[in-house]
């Protein structure tokens, strides 16, 4: 890689240095081939920027607003904090601007079906939503255990027209799931484009996800500038697969002097059950791509835990892991019960329902505000509303609604 | 012992008999140690040409329910790629021409570390490898250091190759290429076409490597059918399934072992 950039990843074999590449099944090798020349054909063609743009600001709602929380700085004691208002994004959360370049290049490659995983079902949602749109026949596949505590997202999708398979296999996550997608994707190679959620599976994908997902940095590079006259000090997102958060800091990796930091979900504890790849994981392969993972000695992939299921997985994007290695973006962990008690508070002070993914950003700044310098300007990615978390929320606090 | 290479011989002696060698595969520890010890190593006298060992993975996104619940028996059981290592010592002790290959998926061999995988290859005579999710974009990371100790990694073609892919896939292909006969997964089910046929004479007409055919196929007429078209055919699945059955059904170890041996025979039986 070229020194004196952060942004030149992934080289001609899709690796961030040692992590991303094409580890998958012969049957597949092919298909993802094609889908990176065609990315790469289209992803210049104005014809197709511009109607992804059209259709992220008169069909999403873009820009999303940058917003000062005033109250939540105040309280704090610490940096004017904005949100990145994702969460106002049709559909409710990030996932759409992907699903939505994603459901254009399917378009351009002639596929007939889509499928997609998904784990809090945000991603199902944003996939069925685009589906229903450009008229794709569409698979959604979501593990037993998510499918239970997401129910108001597996109705939606229902309502959008997408099947959705409840997958039993495993340990019923979002990583059992998407081994589902995986085998429906060898069997159906011919006709069907998998739509993956996050900066996660086998090169183009982590790249391309992230290159659909910069529009949140973009916007909020101009909107910054705009309000303050200058950069932001701090960027800071929470990661699951690391999309919400690859998008916001994309744009800004080359200014030095923005710092970022990445939340993981920390679950129980990390000497507990967590779902933290990157602080907790060793370096493997799953899903097409090497990266830190979960995984016992034996190389078994082991189960995560979060109380928000978009963060419940066993890895990261390769993008995060060579980030890591570079120093370029800290990564921390939050806990349940933190983030939880993030949710409450942007509520209540904010007005600002979260979903519990952002919550965990959140909560990072809610310890470390105050030890913050006061003129320091911070951006925190508020990627999802809570409007789906509501039952885990409300069972986590023994209330019932 | 120095090195021999039985798996090329195997290939050599098929040919010479004009027969079609068969392949069977069975998971590594399922559903426990022993028993699969007792299986393994029953499997030459039942007419298996060529044992391939599946290790053990938590997520095997290439199989279908049968493997990925016989993964699921042996994890449970504890079964690991160390474990598996002595399961193969163990079998070596009596048998010393009867190819094995291991076969698996990346993560676990990664987290045992490429040398000491490559090294236990080696001290227990096993003759080759393959890799589901290793395919040639990523030769670099197994493929090229087993080539340099000698060990065969076994290529994988499917329906989704063609000529100018598979001149790819056999830049550093050794052993025999393993065409997949679907696209899918293992254990759904394979349909005799003349497409396959095609498919299969036109690589022989790239590699003179052998070509064994695996994936889907079910049962003594499979098998038959395939057998004038390849050099070997891979039985994995419905082998399995008989574990499954007797485990079902509660039979004790003994019948247990005898169920799925009698029905390898009678795949064999058809060759
Ligand atoms: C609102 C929200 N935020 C974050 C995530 C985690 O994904 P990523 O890390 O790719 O942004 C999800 C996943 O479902 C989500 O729904």
């Amino acid at each position: 890689m070229k020194r004196n950039t952060y942004k030149s990843g992934p080289d001609i074999n899709g690796r961030f240095g040692k992590y991303g590449g094409r580890f998958v099944a012969e049957t597949l090798v092919p298909l993802i081939l094609e889908v990176e020349k065609a990315y790469k054909k289209i992803k210049k063609k104005k014809s197709f920027i511009n109607e992804f743009k059209k259709y992220l600001k008169d069909y999403v709602g873009r820009p999303s607003p940058l917003y000062f929380a005033e109250n939540l700085s105040k309280k704090l004691k610490g940096p004017k904090i904005y949100f990145k208002r994702d969460e106002l994004n049709h559909t409710g959360a990030h996932k759409i601007n992907n699903t939505l370049g994603q459901i254009l290049l399917a378009k351009t490659m002639e596929k007939k079906r889509i499928i997609a995983e998904t784990g809090a079902g945000q991603h199902g949602v944003a996939t069925a939503t685009v589906c229903a749109l450009f008229n794709f026949p569409c698979t959604i596949y979501m593990g037993e255990i998510d499918y239970e505590r997401q129910k108001p997202n597996v109705f939606r999708m229902r309502l959008l027209g997408a099947d959705v398979e409840k997958v039993k296999s495993g340990s019923k996550t979002l990583k059992d799931a998407m081994n589902e997608a995986l085998r429906d994707w060898v069997t159906n190679v011919n006709d069907t484009f998998y739509i993956i959620g996050s900066v996660a599976g086998p090169h183009p994908y982590p790249e391309m996800v992230r290159d659909f997902q910069s529009v949140i940095g973009h916007e909020a590079k101009e909107q910054i500038k705009k309000k303050e006259g200058k950069l932001p000090n701090l960027l800071i997102a929470c990661i699951g697969g690391g999309s919400n958060a690859m998008g916001l800091f994309y744009p800004f990796l080359n200014d030095i002097n923005v710092k970022m930091i990445g939340v993981e979900a920390a679950g129980e504890g990390l000497n507990k059950k967590h779902a933290a790849s990157i602080a907790k994981g060793h370096l493997g392969v799953l899903h097409g791509s090497k990266t830190y993972i979960l995984q016992d000695k034996d190389g078994q992939i082991t189960e995560p835990h979060s109380i928000s299921a978009g963060l419940d997985y066993p890895g990261v994007g390769p993008e995060h892991a060579w980030l890591k290695d570079t120093k370029r973006v800290k990564y921390v962990s939050v806990t349940d019960k933190e983030a939880l008690e993030a949710f409450k508070f942007s509520s209540r002070i904010e007005g600002i329902i979260p979903a519990l993914e952002p919550s965990h950003a959140l909560a990072y700044l809610i310890k470390k505000a105050s030890k913050m310098p006061k003129d320091n300007i911070v951006i925190m990615n508020m990627c999802g509303r809570g409007d789906k978390d509501i039952f885990t929320v409300a069972k986590k606090l023994k209330i019932n609604i | 012992m120095p090195y021999k290479d039985i798996l090329k011989n195997k290939f050599n002696e098929l040919k010479t008999k004009k027969k079609c060698g068969l392949i069977s595969f069975i998971t590594a520890g399922d559903p426990d140690f022993n028993t699969s010890f007792q299986i393994l190593e029953k499997l030459p006298e039942c007419g298996v040409d060529i044992i391939e060992l599946g290790m053990p993975f938590s997520d095997p996104m290439a199989d279908g329910p049968i493997i990925q619940r016989a993964n699921g028996r042996a994890i449970k059981n504890k079964m690991n790629l160390k474990k598996t290592f002595e399961l193969v010592k163990r079998f070596r002790k009596k048998n010393y021409n009867t190819p094995l290959i291991l076969m698996g998926y990346y993560n676990p061999v990664h987290r045992f570390g490429i040398n000491n995988f490559i090294n236990n290859v080696k001290k227990n005579n096993i003759n080759g490898v393959i890799i589901v999710d290793l395919p040639p974009e990523e030769d670099n990371e197994l493929c090229l250091p087993m080539i340099k100790n000698k060990v065969h990694f076994i290529k994988l073609a499917t329906p989704t190759t063609n000529n100018i892919r598979f001149k790819k896939i056999i830049k550093h292909a050794s052993g025999f290429i393993y065409y997949i006969s679907i696209t899918g997964i293992t254990g759904a089910n394979y349909k005799s076409n003349q497409k396959l046929g095609n498919q299969i004479k036109n690589l022989k007409k790239m590699t003179k490597l052998p070509i064994a055919v695996g994936f889907g196929i079910k049962n003594k007429n499979d098998v038959k059918e395939l057998s004038k078209r390849a050099d070997a055919v891979v039985v994995g699945s419905s082998i399995i399934k008989k574990v499954e059955e007797a485990e079902k059904k509660k039979y004790n170890k003994k019948k247990l072992v005898d169920n799925v041996l009698n029905y390898v025979k009678q795949l064999s039986s058809v060759l």
